[in-house]
């Protein structure tokens, strides 16, 4: 009872999707104390971020159909307001909880704006509104360099119980040393559950519902008397927030927030594969999409070097597998993957289990 | 009296074209009125223009007395237009309890609740399976909606309609399509709704047998004007629909 509603009775419904969820969880809870080093421990962090910022994204694309390119520009926002906060403010938690305040209060008038455009035109000049504003912002935000530092960002100091030098016991627990790092690590675990569990309960809202309606036949979901253009508002608008707080969390992690962190076209593109190669509006593929994209992006190169060098004098293929052409295997992986599961993991997932 | 429905020289222009002419109608309430004429006689505009699916160039309706020409459909769908399509017009890829739930979740105002669980509100899927078992749909309750045959989807059409439990009921080819085994479960309903006496019904339909039985009144729209009005046996009987209508079908 307590799970139906903590789920808000939309389980994996899979039980290979549940299996493989759970070792996603346990793997970045438990990333401190069973992967050791500094990079295995941001590459969890990043996993956790994305899959906010993904979800967020299939709360617009895959629940109420709408493309947008303008969600890295949201997901700066929040980085920018945390960022430029705490660099002005110095490291408080007002200034942290003033920088959020304001991200959040800039996200909402440009989604409001952004998402009363699509009142009026086709969805695929929507679609191109959205990256001319995202570009314009992304410009915007390298010319003001007295506000965002330009291209160089802006590196500023977090809150005491956050920063790397706080401890919180001088003796390590199961050779981990309590340190602000790892406060941070928790806190953003936390932060990522709650942001989910939110966001899988409004997906599974009366309104979510009309959002799915409005995705599948916008007309018909007029004519049964819903506003159509109240509901697709709302749903930039909640969308945008919750990569708001994403792009948050990001700065308080890095310490540091530039343009290429999280504005850029790039991001943008990353997301997109995270959410078709998870599963549109599934909300969980959200978890799969960005655990697997941020793995292989971190780690295809590593294993790309060992089996280069496990090759040794084999040319061609030595070559083909050298740590350069990572791209174009991370390509590949993603060509094969949307070819072979159209509707991303979950849905593939989920279809299987219906059969059988 | 005051109509339940009624337009005011109602007409739209596409560029040259008048495809609804300065169309003046009172539906009274309770009535059932049948709207008939050939292909193109501008029969399903004019229901565009009354459910808010299409704005009006000039003219007006009139809802109850009150002017709603200026509202959208969404807000005509509030205020107790109900309309079926005659293409149909479902979600999908959504199931066919769904496509019903989503309508009675519009009916009782709860589109805009975020924070809680869609199946918590038990009401709503009671009401939606009453309506499944009306167009006797329970057996597919689960399937998706595109995965049901014509006719089943037909019903479902009209069940949408019957979730919404509107004021004025607008049926646009109900039957079209439908294997003759399948016709009475809805031309049940529509004898059903009529019976109650409290439900206006606009019911554009083909078949002169089923207009003749059910209609209290027939009008007919030609090139998009209202030629003929009267009821059944006299409209049927008279010159102008002989012509412009029954002549094309003897025709045929």
């Amino acid at each position: 009872m307590i799970l139906h509603r903590l789920f808000s009775g939309d389980f994996p419904r899979s039980r290979v999707l549940l299996v493989m969820l759970l070792a996603i969880v346990a793997g970045l809870v438990l990333t401190p104390f069973i992967f050791p080093g500094a990079k295995a421990l941001n590459v969890a962090a990043k996993a956790c971020i994305f899959i906010v910022l993904v979800a967020s994204f299939d709360l617009l694309l895959g629940y109420t159909g709408i493309v947008s390119f303008a969600h890295t520009m949201f997901f700066g926002i929040g980085a920018y307001g945390v960022a430029i906060a705490l660099s002005h403010f110095g490291p408080t938690w007002a200034g942290v909880a003033a920088g959020v305040a304001a991200a959040l209060a800039v996200s909402l008038v440009l989604s409001l704006v952004i998402g009363l455009f699509s009142l009026r035109v086709k969805a695929l000049f929507y679609a191109m509104i959205t990256l001319a504003v995202a570009t314009a912002f992304q410009t915007l935000a390298s010319q003001l360099s007295e506000l965002t530092g330009g291209e160089d960002g802006l590196t500023f100091k977090v809150p005491e119980l956050l920063s790397p030098g706080f401890s919180l016991s001088e003796h390590p627990f199961l050779g981990v040393s309590l340190d602000g790092r790892l406060i941070s690590f928790y806190l953003l675990i936390a932060a990522t559950v709650v942001l989910f569990l939110l966001m899988l309960r409004i997906v599974n809202s009366p309104f979510g519902r009309v959002l799915q309606a409005i995705r599948e036949n916008e007309f018909r979901a007029e004519a049964l008397g819903y506003r159509t253009v109240v509901y697709r508002t709302l749903s930039n608008v909640l969308s945008a927030a919750f990569a708001t707080l994403a792009g948050a969390l990001l700065a308080l992690w890095l310490r540091y927030n530039g343009p290429d962190t999280s504005l850029s076209f790039e991001i943008m593109i990353d997301i997109l594969l995270m959410v078709v190669i998870g599963g549109m509006g599934t909300l969980y593929g959200s978890v799969l999409g960005a655990t697997l994209f941020i793995l292989v992006q971190n780690y295809l190169q590593d294993l790309m070097k060992f089996a280069s060098e496990g090759l040794g004098k084999v040319p061609l293929l030595r070559d083909l597998v050298h740590p350069d052409r990572w791209l174009l295997w991370l390509g590949i992986l993603f060509v094969l993957s949307v070819y072979r599961f159209p509707t991303g993991i979950v849905g593939k997932l989920r279809t299987a289990a219906r059969k059988s | 009296m005051t109509f339940a429905l009624e337009t005011k020289e109602l007409t739209i222009r596409f560029g040259g074209h008048t495809a609804v002419d300065a169309v003046s109608c009172g539906f009274a309430p309770g009535s059932l009125t049948a709207i008939v004429g050939p292909n193109g006689a501008g029969k399903t505009t004019y229901f565009n223009l009354i459910s808010g699916q299409l704005k009006a160039t000039a003219g007006r309706v009139l809802l109850h007395g009150e002017d709603i020409s200026g509202s959208s459909a969404a807000q005509r769908s509030h205020r107790g237009i109900g309309r079926a399509f005659q293409l149909t017009n479902l979600f999908p890829n959504l199931s066919v309890l769904e496509n019903i739930r989503l309508a009675v979740q519009s009916r009782a105002g709860l589109g805009l609740n975020l924070w809680s669980i869609w199946n918590s509100h038990r009401e709503l899927i009671g009401r939606a399976e009453e309506v499944l078992e009306t167009v006797a749909l329970t057996a597919k309750r689960d399937m998706a909606a595109a995965a049901l045959p014509h006719g089943d989807q037909r019903k479902l059409e009209v069940g949408i309609l019957m979730a919404l439990e509107p004021d004025v009921f607008m049926f646009d080819e109900p039957t079209a399509g439908m294997s003759v085994d399948e016709v009475p479960v809805i031309l049940d309903l529509i004898r059903a709704l009529k019976a109650r006496r409290d439900k206006t019904i606009l019911l554009v339909e083909h078949k002169m047998d089923v207009v003749r039985e059910l209609a209290d009144r027939i009008i007919v729209l030609h090139n998009g004007a209202l030629v003929a009005d009267g009821d059944p046996a006299s409209v049927i009987a008279s010159p102008i629909v002989q012509e412009a209508y029954l002549g094309v079908e003897v025709a045929k």
